[in-house]
């Protein structure tokens, strides 16, 4: 192939899940995942320093991976599940990141939160108990120009306390013997 | 801040990537964790008519010990290696350079081989890899090659991978006896390319002396650094105060950085000085050899 040729960089139609939801676009290859969510009226998925720099953008691949929009292709993205904010909680339900950043006051004028929940949201995925260090290390890719980070690290913290207790709600609740279970293994003593 | 258009084309397995490599020579890119190729193409300064994603290809996922070494797959995250407990344990050089690489976030998706191919002279895993002495498995439709990671790591963004090969892993020789390292970065913020750092790997024998020495330096040069003549000068050594001082000296004589916003050339030759020593007092530490880090 010579350069002069042309390739096939025209539209071509994604499928993408979305916060569980199938979205259908067209999208240029080169078109990057966060203004393909933003062009699916998914706002809360910001762009911030479009360089990789800020996690404005940032999602979640397969509910674990953090990543910045900003710097995948929405190509890239097919057969993966995406999880933006509107995926976290609504406002009749918020989830405990953000009530915490709420409660907090983990933010002031909000352009970075979205990115900040997401990517909290991750670390306590692998990590549920972190130190203030921890969060300040997993949350360093992600910048705010406002609150001087102490209040979103309170915020981190006080999400996963609630988060811990919930679990732990749950694994006593899955001990306690239901009729339909019987009793669960190495259940209540 | 869209690149250039482009094709796109998602590879399944190793031989769909190099069927597609092969039909588009020179025009293609592989793409793999993306974090540094799509960042130079938002700003045109890539502009490959077609891309290969290597996103799809499962099977170079992986990290593993065999054959006496760490072999680590084209498509493995750096957040793999910085994670990884075996890694923590026996490559603290390793796991050191992968908890600096960029943030957190970008580590989640860059890839160790990804970076190497990108060859940027401050890239974090090329002195990593120098000092630790890697070799990279390049493939193609008539086999595979082993490149040792000095003739690897040509220039800036330029590697000895021929057209038509792909970089399907890289290895690290697992450390005999006592071996530790230890990465060694400064850096304006985090996420920001290193002022200067070093990479140094120090294995001792019985009685304590310095049987191998990795010595390299970050963005001291068009290439990362070898230090030749520090790991030279180590070598049969006790690591004491004034063969660290010395060592280190060496390091900043090699290093041939440009000044820029993050200092001038005296400084930053002189941190590269610094950046060794402080390398080798913490891999003595780690390796309990009482010189106080």
């Amino acid at each position: 192939m010579t350069a002069t040729e042309t390739t096939d960089t025209a539209l071509r139609t994604v499928t993408l899940k979305v916060n569980g939801q199938n979205i259908r676009q067209e999208v240029e290859p080169r078109t990057l995942l966060a203004y393909a969510l933003r062009d699916a009226g998914l706002k809360g998925t910001h762009v911030g320093c479009d360089t990789s720099s800020c996690g404005c953008c940032v999602v979640l691949i397969d509910g674990d991976t953090p990543a910045k929009s900003c710097t995948m292709f929405a190509v890239q993205a097919e057969g993966h599940e995406i999880t933006t904010v509107e995926g976290l909680g609504s406002p009749g339900d918020l989830h405990p990141l953000q009530q915490a950043f709420w409660d907090q006051h983990g933010l002031q004028c909000g352009y970075c939160t979205p990115g900040m929940l997401m990517t909290a949201k991750a670390m306590l995925g692998h990590n549920p108990d972190p130190t203030d260090q921890e969060v300040r290390e997993f949350l360093s890719g992600n910048l705010c120009r406002c609150t001087g980070y102490n209040n979103i690290v309170k915020a981190v913290q006080q999400a996963a306390r609630v988060m811990r207790d919930e679990a732990q709600a749950q694994a006593l609740a899955g001990m306690v013997p239901t009729p339909s279970t019987g009793t669960a293994e190495g259940g209540a003593q | 801040m869209f690149p250039a258009a482009f094709d796109y084309i998602r590879a399944h397995s190793a031989e769909e990537a190099l069927a597609a490599l092969a039909q588009h020579g020179a025009e293609a890119r592989i793409l793999a964790g993306g974090q540094s190729l799509i960042p130079a193409m938002r700003l045109r300064l890539a502009r490959p008519a077609v891309l290969v994603d290597l996103g799809g290809v499962k099977d170079l996922g992986y990290l593993h010990e065999e054959g006496g070494e760490l072999r680590v797959g084209a498509m493995t995250r750096d957040v793999t290696l910085e994670r990884n407990a075996n890694v923590r344990a026996r490559y603290s050089l390793l796991t050191d350079t992968g908890a600096v690489v960029a943030d957190p976030v970008v580590r989640c998706l860059g890839t160790v081989v990804g970076s190497l191919c990108h060859s940027d002279p401050s890239g974090d895993w090329g002195a990593a890899a120098l000092a630790a002495r890697a070799v990279m498995v390049a493939r193609s439709a008539s086999g595979e090659r082993l490149i040792p990671i000095d003739e690897f790591l040509v220039d800036s963004f330029q590697t000895s991978l021929e057209e038509g090969e792909l970089a399907v892993e890289v290895r690290f020789p697992t450390p005999d006896g006592r071996t530790h390292g230890s990465y060694q970065k400064i850096e304006r913020k985090v996420g920001d390319y290193a002022t200067a750092a070093a990479a140094v790997q120090i294995t001792l024998g019985e009685d304590g002396r310095v049987t191998h020495a990795g010595v390299a330096l970050t963005a001291a040069g068009p290439r990362p650094v070898r230090v030749d003549a520090a790991e030279k000068l180590l070598l049969g050594q006790l690591l004491t105060e004034d063969v660290i001082r010395a060592a280190s000296e060496e390091a900043r004589a090699v290093s041939d950085p440009f000044a820029d916003t993050r200092g001038s050339v005296e400084y930053k030759k002189d941190m590269a000085r610094v950046l060794v020593a402080r390398g080798l007092r913490a891999s003595a530490a780690r390796l309990g050899t009482g010189v106080t880090a």
